[in-house]
C-alpha cells in the first residue's frame, strides 16, 4: 500500500503554507522588536522607579489644616481623612459612572502616621464639616478661630495651608518662626516682598517647609528628566505649555454656599490686609478672580506648568518675561485676565547640543492660556533633535532635520512622524474622570501617577514626602528654593501683564531689575492697574 | 437541470479555508512572538451591551489568561484550517472568537466606533469572516485538500495493485 504523489500533494499541501505563514510571523515580529530595541538602546532612556521613602515611624505627626475648602478637603483626603459628605457625593457619582474608582483608590491608599488634630476655617459650615467627620473618640479634633491660635496652641506639630493666596506667606512665616512644619499651596506668596520674607523664615527655621507642587512625584516627569539629560531632544529652543478651559469650574466660578452670610463667615479675617470692602460672597468663594486675594492664571495655573518644567529642566527664574492678554471671555467683574500669553526668556540656558559648539544656546518658554476654549493643547518641548510631549504620558518624535538621528533617519530605521519613545504607565488602566477640570489636571500629570500600573494620588505621595522629611530628615522635592523660583516667576508674569512691559530678573543680585517710579508690590496688589491710562492722564 | 460545478465549489471553499486559516495563524504568531502584546486596550475600549463583561476581563490576573487563550485559539483555527484537519472543530472555535471580537466592538449605528477602519452598518469584516467559518463548518474540504485526505481516504487500491 503506497501513497501516490497526488495523494501526498493533496494531503500535505497545507504544511508548506503553515510553515511559510509561521516563518513570516516570527520574522516580522522579531525584526520589529530588534529595530525597536536598537533605537531604544541608542536612546538609553530608563523609566523612573518610584522613590523609596523610609517608614514614617514614632509618634504620629499632629497636623492642623488651615482652609477647609475645595483644596483643603482634597489635601485631607491625601492625608487619609475623607468627609462623610464626600462619601455621599462619590456614591452618587458611582451610580452614574461605575468606573469611578475614587473611593477604592482612597481606601487602598497607604495610611500615613498622622493625626488630624485641628481645623481652622473662617466659614462655620466648612469647619463644622471637618469636625463632624473627623472628630471621633480616638481622634479628637479642635476648631481654632484664628491661625495664630492654632500655631501657638502647642497641640500642633505641622500645618497645611490651603487658603487664598494673600494668606499663604503670613501664615507660613508665623508657623516657621515657631518651628511648626509647613505645607503650603502654590503660589507660596502673594507679593515680591513676602517671597523674600518667607525665604528667610524657611532658612532660619528648624521646621520643614514644603510647597504643594505635587506633580514633582509624577514618575513620568522623572523619566522626562532622564530623556532630556541623555540629550535625546538635543537643544530645546522652545517650550509650549497651555491652559485650555471652557467651563465655570475652570474659570473659578465655584458654587456659593447657601448658608454663607456675615454671621457664618468671619469676613474681617478673610480680608486681612486686602482692601476693606463690604461682605461679598462672590469674593469669598471665588477669590481666585481678584488680585486682592489671588493671582489669576499666572499664580494659579502658570505656576503648575512652570514648576513641571523646572522639575524636568531645573532652569530657574527666567532672565525676563513679557506677558499680554485681557479679560476676554469671562467679563463678570473679575480683574485677573482670562486670556494670557507669557513669554519667558532663558537666553543662557541649554539642554545640550548635537551641533557645533556655540551654535545653540537660549530658550523661550511660552505659556498660553484661555478660559474660553477647552481644546487640549499638549505641553511640547521642541529640540533640534526631537520633540517631546510631556504629561502623564511621554512621547518623543525625532526631528526630520536632526543631527543626532541623521544616520538612523537615512537608513529608514526611524521616521519623523513615528515616535521613537513612548512612556505610558497608564496604558492598561481605564480612567474615569469626572469633570473637565479634573481632566485638565490629569492630562498634565497633576492628579496622579502610576506605580506598577496602579493609580496613586500624587498629592498623597507629596505629603508623604513632607512627613518623611519631618520624621526622617529625608529630602524634599519642592522646598523653599523651588517655591522661590515659582513665586518670583509667577509675580514677574503678573507684573508684566499689568505694566504692559518687560520685567527682568537680575541673577547676580537676586532681585527684579527696578523700574523707576514703580513699586512692584503695589502694582501686584492693585485691582485695576493700568500704566498706560496713568501715563495718558499725565499727557 | 444544470448541475453545479462541484469541483469549482470545492476549490473555492478550500481556498477560503486556507486564507481564513492564514489570517488567523499570522495574527496568532505575531502575538505569540510579541511579549508586549495585550488585548487589554481592545477590551477596555469595548462598546455595546457586553461592555461590563469585557471590562471585567481586563482585570489584572484575568487579562493574562485572556491573552493566552486568545493566542491559543487563533493558532488552533490557523493550524486546523491550513492543514485541513479537525477543521469543523476549528471552525467552531473561530466562530466563537469572531463573535467575541464582534460583540466587543459591534457595528451598531448608535454606538461610537472606536479604533475602527472603514464604515459599517451592523455587518463588519469580523461578521463576514464568522460566516466564512460557518461555511467551512458546513462544507469541510480537508478530505479534498488537507491531512483529512489521509484519514478519510485509504490509498487507492487499484493503484497499489498496479505498483505491485
Amino acid at each position: 500500500m503506497k501513497w501516490t504523489r497526488r495523494d501526498l500533494l493533496k494531503g500535505l499541501g497545507g504544511l508548506p503554507i503553515l510553515g511559510a505563514v509561521w516563518w513570516a510571523g516570527v520574522a516580522s515580529a522579531t525584526y520589529k522588536r530588534n529595530e525597536r530595541s536598537e533605537v531604544l538602546n541608542q536612546l538609553g532612556i530608563s523609566p523612573s522607579l518610584p522613590p523609596s521613602v523610609p517608614n514614617i515611624e514614632g509618634e504620629p505627626v499632629r497636623v492642623g489644616i488651615i482652609g477647609f475648602g475645595i483644596r483643603g478637603e482634597q489635601l485631607c483626603r491625601s492625608l487619609g481623612f475623607a468627609t462623610k459628605e464626600w462619601y455621599e457625593e462619590m456614591k452618587i457619582e458611582m451610580e452614574e459612572n461605575p468606573d469611578n474608582k475614587a473611593v477604592e483608590d482612597f481606601e487602598r491608599q497607604e495610611k500615613l502616621n498622622v493625626k488630624l488634630v485641628g481645623v481652622c476655617d473662617i466659614f462655620d459650615v466648612r469647619a463644622e464639616r471637618a469636625l463632624n467627620s473627623f472628630n471621633t473618640s480616638e481622634n479628637k479634633i479642635k476648631r481654632y478661630s484664628t491661625y495664630q491660635e492654632m500655631i501657638h496652641s502647642g497641640d500642633v506639630d505641622a500645618i497645611v495651608i490651603a487658603t487664598p493666596d494673600h494668606w499663604h506667606a503670613p501664615m507660613a512665616i508665623e508657623a516657621l518662626k515657631n518651628n511648626i512644619h509647613v505645607y503650603v499651596e502654590k503660589p507660596m506668596t502673594h507679593t515680591i516682598a513676602e517671597t523674600y520674607e518667607l525665604q528667610t523664615a524657611a532658612e532660619e527655621s528648624e521646621a520643614v517647609f514644603a510647597v504643594g507642587h505635587q506633580h514633582r512625584q509624577t514618575l513620568s516627569f522623572k523619566t522626562a528628566r532622564d530623556i532630556v539629560e541623555k540629550g535625546t531632544l538635543g537643544h530645546v529652543s522652545l517650550i509650549q505649555t497651555n491652559t485650555n478651559r471652557n467651563d465655570d469650574n475652570g474659570a473659578w466660578n465655584y458654587d456659593i454656599h447657601e448658608k454663607a452670610s456675615p454671621q457664618t463667615i468671619d469676613w474681617q479675617q478673610f480680608l486681612g490686609t486686602a482692601p476693606q470692602v463690604p461682605f461679598n460672597k462672590n469674593h469669598f468663594f471665588r477669590w481666585r478672580k481678584w488680585w486682592a486675594y489671588g493671582s489669576g492664571l499666572s499664580g494659579d495655573l502658570l505656576t503648575h506648568d512652570y514648576d513641571r518644567l523646572n522639575c524636568v529642566l531645573n532652569m530657574g527664574i527666567p532672565d525676563s518675561i513679557i506677558a499680554s492678554g485681557g479679560v476676554y471671555t469671562q467679563n463678570d467683574g473679575r480683574n485677573v485676565p482670562d486670556v494670557l500669553q507669557v513669554n519667558m526668556e532663558f537666553p543662557r540656558f541649554s539642554t545640550g547640543s548635537s551641533q557645533v559648539k556655540g551654535k545653540e544656546q537660549g530658550m523661550t518658554f511660552c505659556y498660553s492660556a484661555t478660559l474660553g476654549n477647552g481644546f487640549n493643547r499638549p505641553t511640547i518641548l521642541m529640540g533640534h533633535d526631537a520633540t517631546m510631549e510631556l504629561g502623564n504620558k511621554l512621547t518623543v518624535w525625532p526631528d526630520g532635520a536632526s543631527t543626532r538621528y541623521a544616520p538612523m533617519l537615512e537608513e529608514g530605521k526611524i521616521y519623523p512622524h513615528t515616535p521613537i519613545y513612548q512612556y505610558n504607565p497608564a496604558a492598561n488602566v481605564p480612567d474615569a474622570i469626572s469633570s473637565a477640570t479634573s481632566q485638565y489636571f490629569a492630562d498634565k500629570g497633576l492628579m496622579w501617577t502610576y506605580i506598577d500600573g496602579v493609580r496613586v494620588d500624587s498629592t498623597f505621595l507629596h505629603m508623604r514626602e513632607w512627613l518623611s522629611a519631618i520624621k526622617n530628615g529625608t529630602a524634599l522635592s519642592c522646598g523653599i528654593q523651588e517655591g522661590f523660583d515659582e513665586a518670583i516667576t509667577a509675580h514677574m508674569a503678573g507684573l508684566s501683564w499689568k505694566l504692559g512691559r518687560k520685567i527682568e530678573w537680575d541673577h547676580e543680585k537676586g532681585q527684579l531689575v527696578p523700574i523707576e517710579g514703580i513699586n512692584f508690590d503695589e502694582v501686584l496688589l492693585a485691582g485695576d492697574w493700568k500704566i498706560e491710562s496713568r501715563e495718558l492722564e499725565k499727557v | 437541470m444544470k448541475t453545479i460545478n462541484e469541483n469549482g465549489v470545492k476549490i473555492s471553499i478550500t481556498l477560503l479555508r486556507i486564507f481564513v486559516g492564514w489570517h488567523f495563524l499570522y495574527e496568532g504568531v505575531i502575538k505569540l512572538y510579541n511579549p508586549e502584546w495585550t488585548s487589554s486596550g481592545y477590551l477596555a475600549s469595548s462598546q455595546g451591551p457586553l461592555k461590563p463583561l469585557f471590562a471585567l476581563l481586563t482585570q489584572p490576573g484575568i487579562i493574562d489568561w485572556v491573552d493566552m487563550l486568545n493566542i491559543i485559539a487563533l493558532l488552533l483555527v490557523g493550524i486546523t484550517f491550513t492543514l485541513g484537519v479537525f477543521e469543523r472543530k476549528g471552525a467552531i472555535v473561530g466562530m466563537g472568537l469572531l463573535a467575541l471580537y464582534y460583540l466587543a466592538h459591534p457595528s451598531f449605528p448608535w454606538l461610537p466606533q472606536v479604533n475602527v477602519e472603514g464604515s459599517y452598518w451592523f455587518v463588519n469584516k469580523n461578521l463576514i469572516e464568522l460566516i466564512a467559518c460557518l461555511l467551512i463548518y458546513n462544507f469541510p474540504t480537508g478530505h479534498f485538500f488537507g491531512l483529512n485526505y489521509f484519514i478519510k481516504r485509504k490509498p487507492s487500491k487499484v493503484k497499489s495493485y498496479e505498483m505491485d
